[in-house]
């Protein structure tokens, strides 16, 4: 019993040994299962998750240069970014957007105003861009937000550089004005440039300049944790700031300017001859640019878009007006040149003119006709059918090949974002376009600057000025030069011109001569804006918005508003070294030397510190 | 604890049966212990020093794992001082009087076991706790130990091999509470507390034939499982078999967890440095996934310094088992071991992505008292029997 026990127990203490050894075989083999995964996790595909790794925690953020500054020519700013706090929700991190918003209202004011430009903006965005719900944030409400802000994944509260126009009104049409970035903007930017940066240039300055305000993005390397807050920065590439913009244009002229336009609707383009700096340019009526940086409300945009007088229409460079008498001097210029008349040639005009073997009667704007006129008086009076008879000569092909060296029916490419070209007739256009031959008849208008032949005050201005410049056509600009912010130096943006080649060069100083006497001669059609102080050269012209018949006659009082003429006028002073060109444009404003002409003089003598003009209400002057 | 203070008054009971009968001392109790300070309180020296390196390696890690937090030191400190202390505490009481209790305590955690899914607190979807006012535990893990014992009982009552009677009466002991478990759900525990029963079953040298049947039994048994398995259970086993499926949903877990272990490398991102885990990428980085940040710091070389500390803690644990006196011993000592090994194979298999997520965490390092305290308790059953082997018999 006791030896069957004991061998009973030296069995069972076998059998156990061996169970024990076989599980300690279990155990090596599963450790070693695992030692072998975890040899393949870190040893063999280390790189690629020491890469995971990297990518988890580490994040590129970039960081959007500040937009540069715009100032005037005797450097007061035009265009300021200032800081605002704006929150911001980032839809593809929300959860649920509408009660996310309804929990926001508990903690901030958001007015329906709010709602509909946030989902407006929504609309527009790009994906994962962040878009505001409410701007312009207190203080308290920013530390409102912040101590709730662990309820609002997606939803964070951001500084942002907010651009405002001090100038407002004034400047609108020259700025443009900079807005969100929306889906049509990306088309046309680099867009890692714009990682980062909310706003672009829309129009004008803002937009023609762009790549300089706007400077590079810079980028920082943070480290992140899992619910994406950026502890600390690894490495950074600092952003080069757009740079400030100084323009030719200079506020107080601009205030003149807008003053001397009054209530008028029209433009005016100062140009400096000497630079073809831009020293006023104004559009009337115009805009406040500012709340289009934030976003305008629809209702807003939608009342300024429908408004009678266009006040969102840029007239000075997309209003394409016909030149009406103001392109006489260029006409007679080329006459000139081309050697088709002297100063000799004298042609009768007895109110009207006709092509030989026509009946059709081409009118002088003088129905008794001026006599006997020269190129000077035909200038002075501006007498149509010394310009019928010379355009008659000339042909449309010579004209359209003279003008086209004032710059006529091509952007001027100023600096300015949206300019149209006007359009200078030629028989290969009208072929082309409008699929007929050209007509004689047709040279004639265009000899007076009428029928097809369309022209921006920014054009005309621009033709004055070299004019003033005895040929020198100088691109005209608003941007002198940019300064990289802090900097002591600026870069001066190059001026491009070029020199319009006549044969004899005095035949520029004979038509200055003659536009001078546009103001000087008691016959003058701007004579009333004589200045004591210096001397001014212009050009008085009359555009006509439509046509009457045969036997009728124009008069102002019966047409409606929006069908009475257009009052032009260009000019420069002073003659003998001219520092204005100024080109004016009213809008069924009438005679251009009974409305255009003292607008011009008004602002010539805001620039040239003349005395004021004292008799404006008389209304003398024909054209 | 309930089971040291039941037994506390019993450490030093008299063994009036004659098991050694070449003694001709019916009390060894008495007999006079020998060596050093350790071996008088039941304290086996090398056992020791591994559960120790493993708790100081412990708070090391969970120093790191809970960015620099000295409090959760501190509180880890307390639960493995407790846990030593009951260890020390059960050491004392003998072998023989863990078996005689066996059946009483299954008794005892079966019902408690009962009262959980009656009136149990819920905490993360499943009942496991009972709340008595002033102690909060889970019956569950009184069970890992009651399992192991009780089932012993039931093998060493006869000869081994185990007959058939005897098989099924273990597969009943185990099935049990492990149902009632997975019923809480708690799917770890259950399965710890069901391969306690299984490894008894296997050192008591059922034959290799049943050992696969049953297997086959309970592979055939899944699509059943499957079935009562709660939402988030199944969620974790599709997304063990595909964790790219949605890797930031559940798949998150294995995903990072993959990448913090792979981003060690050799040698590790230093001690306090691992991103993944400083950085909250790492899911329960302190409790169940602490596995991954001594991967991602200390890199494969601390993996193998840990594996082979544990190896040698499994090691003597088996080394113990296969030294011991009697049956019981041999059987409750073989499964307390191979369920700590089954710990820290589940728990390191899930965290490197071989096993799906199931909550059980790395043994002795995790954070969190619960697993620790059984464990603890256990490595004191495999000391008292250590320590009570009678050197006379040591060459039988």
């Amino acid at each position: 019993m006791l030896a069957n026990s004991l061998e009973e127990r030296e069995r069972e203490r076998r059998l156990v040994g061996t169970r024990l050894a076989t599980a300690a075989l279990f155990v090596l083999l599963g450790l070693g299962v695992i030692l072998f995964q975890l040899y393949r996790l870190q040893l063999e595909y280390h790189d690629h998750f020491a890469a995971l790794s990297t990518e988890n925690r580490v994040k590129i953020q970039p960081v959007p240069p500040s937009r540069g500054l715009i100032f005037d020519s005797r450097g007061v700013l035009l265009a300021d970014n200032h800081p605002s706090f704006s929150l911001m929700i980032t839809i593809e991190k929300v959860g649920d957007l509408a009660t996310t918003i309804e929990a926001l209202k508990g903690l901030i004011t958001i007015q329906d105003s709010d709602l509909a430009r946030f989902e407006r903006l929504k609309r527009k965005r790009m994906r994962f861009q962040p878009i505001p719900i409410r701007q312009n944030l207190t203080p308290e409400e920013v530390a409102r937000f912040a101590v709730d802000s662990y309820r609002f994944p997606g939803v964070e509260v951001q500084a942002e550089l907010i651009r405002s126009y001090p100038q407002g009104p004034l400047t609108a049409h020259v700025l443009g004005y900079v807005g969100r970035i929306n889906e049509e903007d990306l088309k046309r930017i680099d867009k890692s440039n714009y990682a980062g940066t909310n706003f672009i240039g829309k129009g004008g300055v803002e937009l023609a300049h762009e790549d300089v305000l706007h400077g590079r993005v810079g980028y920082q390397q943070v480290e992140v944790n899992a619910r994406g807050r950026i502890l600390r920065t690894l490495a950074s590439t600092p952003p080069i700031p757009g740079q400030d913009l100084y323009l030719y244009l200079d506020v107080r002229l601009q205030q003149a300017a807008s003053e001397a336009l009054g209530a008028n609707r029209g433009a005016i383009v100062a140009i400096d001859p000497r630079t073809g700096g831009v020293l006023a340019m104004v559009s009337q009526p115009t805009f406040d640019p500012n709340p289009f940086v934030e976003g305008i409300s629809q209702t807003d945009y939608q009342t300024l878009l429908n408004a009678p007088d266009r006040p969102l229409y840029n007239r000075a460079i997309r209003g394409q007006y016909p030149p009406g008498s103001t392109i006489k001097p260029f006409i007679g210029l080329g006459g000139l040149a081309l050697g088709f008349i002297t100063t000799r040639k004298t042609v009768y005009c007895p109110g009207y003119f006709s092509l030989p073997g026509q009946t059709h009667r081409f009118r002088c704007w003088r129905r008794g006709g001026h006599g006997t006129v020269d190129l000077e008086l035909g200038i002075v009076q501006s007498c149509d059918v010394y310009f019928y008879a010379l355009a008659n000569q000339m042909g449309v092909d010579k004209l359209h090949e003279f003008l086209s060296e004032f710059g006529f029916g091509r952007r001027t490419g100023v600096d300015i974002a949206g300019e149209l070209a006007g359009l200078l007739p030629s028989r290969a256009w009208k072929e082309g376009v409008r699929k007929q031959t050209w007509y004689p008849g047709e040279t004639l208008i265009m000899g007076i600057g009428q029928g097809y032949f369309l022209a921006t005050p920014m054009q005309l201005a621009a033709a004055t000025a070299a004019l003033a410049n005895k040929g020198r056509f100088i691109q005209p600009r608003l941007a002198y030069a940019r300064r990289v912010p802090g900097a002591v130096t600026a870069t001066v943006f190059p001026m491009v011109s070029r020199q319009i080649q006549i044969p004899n060069p005095g035949d520029w100083d004979i038509i200055i001569d003659a536009m001078a006497k546009v103001v000087e001669s008691p016959k003058g059609t701007a004579k009333h804006i004589h200045s004591p102080d210096y001397r001014i050269a212009g050009k008085t012209g009359t555009s006509q918005v439509f046509t009457i018949g045969q036997k009728e006659r124009y008069e102002a009082a019966k047409v409606p508003m929006h069908l009475r003429d257009h009052a032009l006028f260009i000019a420069f002073a002073p003659v003998e070294d001219p520092r204005i060109a100024v080109a004016v444009l009213v809008e069924n404003g009438g005679s251009g030397g009974a409305t255009a002409a003292p607008i011009a003089r008004r602002l010539i003598d805001a620039y040239l510190g003349g005395s004021p003009l004292t008799h404006s209400g008389e209304t003398a002057g024909g054209d | 604890m309930p089971i040291w203070v039941a037994v506390r008054s019993l450490t030093r009971v008299k063994q009036p049966v004659a098991i050694n009968p070449l003694s001709g001392c019916t009390d060894w109790s008495v007999e006079p212990p020998q060596g050093g300070w350790l071996s008088r309180l039941h304290l086996d020296a090398p056992l020791l020093i591994g559960l120790l390196a493993l708790c100081g390696f412990s708070l090391v890690v969970i120093y790191s794992a809970g960015d620099r937090e000295w409090a959760m030191v501190e509180r880890q400190l307390a639960r493995q001082t407790l846990a030593l202390a009951l260890m020390l505490a059960i050491a004392q009481i003998h072998p023989l009087q863990l078996k005689r209790w066996s059946l009483a305590l299954y008794g005892l955690g079966v019902l408690m076991l009962v009262a959980v899914l009656a009136i149990g607190d819920i905490g993360k979807g499943a009942q496991r706790w009972l709340d008595f006012g002033f102690i909060r535990f889970q019956p569950s893990e009184i069970l890992k130990l009651v399992v192991p014992m009780t089932t012993a009982w039931a093998l060493a009552r006869r000869p081994l091999p185990p007959r058939l009677p005897d098989i099924l009466l273990v597969g009943i002991l185990t099935l049990v509470p492990a149902a009632l478990i997975a019923k809480q759900p708690d799917l770890g525990t259950a399965l710890l507390v069901a391969s306690a029963g299984i490894l008894v079953l296997f050192i008591a040298g059922v034959r290799w034939r049943l050992i696969i049947g049953l297997l086959g039994f309970l592979v055939a048994l899944a699509p059943l499982v499957w079935g009562h398995l709660q939402d988030y259970q199944r969620a974790r086993i599709l997304t063990f078999l595909n964790p790219q499926s949605d890797p930031l949903g559940s798949g998150y877990h294995i995903i990072q967890s993959q990448i913090a272990i792979g981003s060690g490398g050799l040698s590790g991102k230093g001690w306090l440095h691992g991103t993944q885990s400083h950085l909250e990428f790492l899911p329960e980085r302190h409790t169940d996934f602490i596995f991954a940040v001594i991967g991602e710091e200390f890199g494969f070389t601390g993996i193998l310094a840990l594996m082979a500390l544990y190896l040698f803690v499994i090691g003597r644990g088996l080394m113990i088992a296969a030294r011991a006196q009697d049956t019981y011993e041999r059987l409750l000592a073989g499964s307390l071991t191979l369920v700590f090994f089954v710990y820290l194979f589940v728990n390191t298999g899930m965290v490197s992505g071989l096993l799906p997520v199931v909550g059980v965490p790395l043994p002795l390092i995790s954070y969190g008292g619960t697993s620790m305290v059984t464990l603890m308790a256990g490595f004191g059953m495999l000391m008292a029997i250590e320590t009570r082997r009678s050197r006379r018999y040591q060459d039988v």
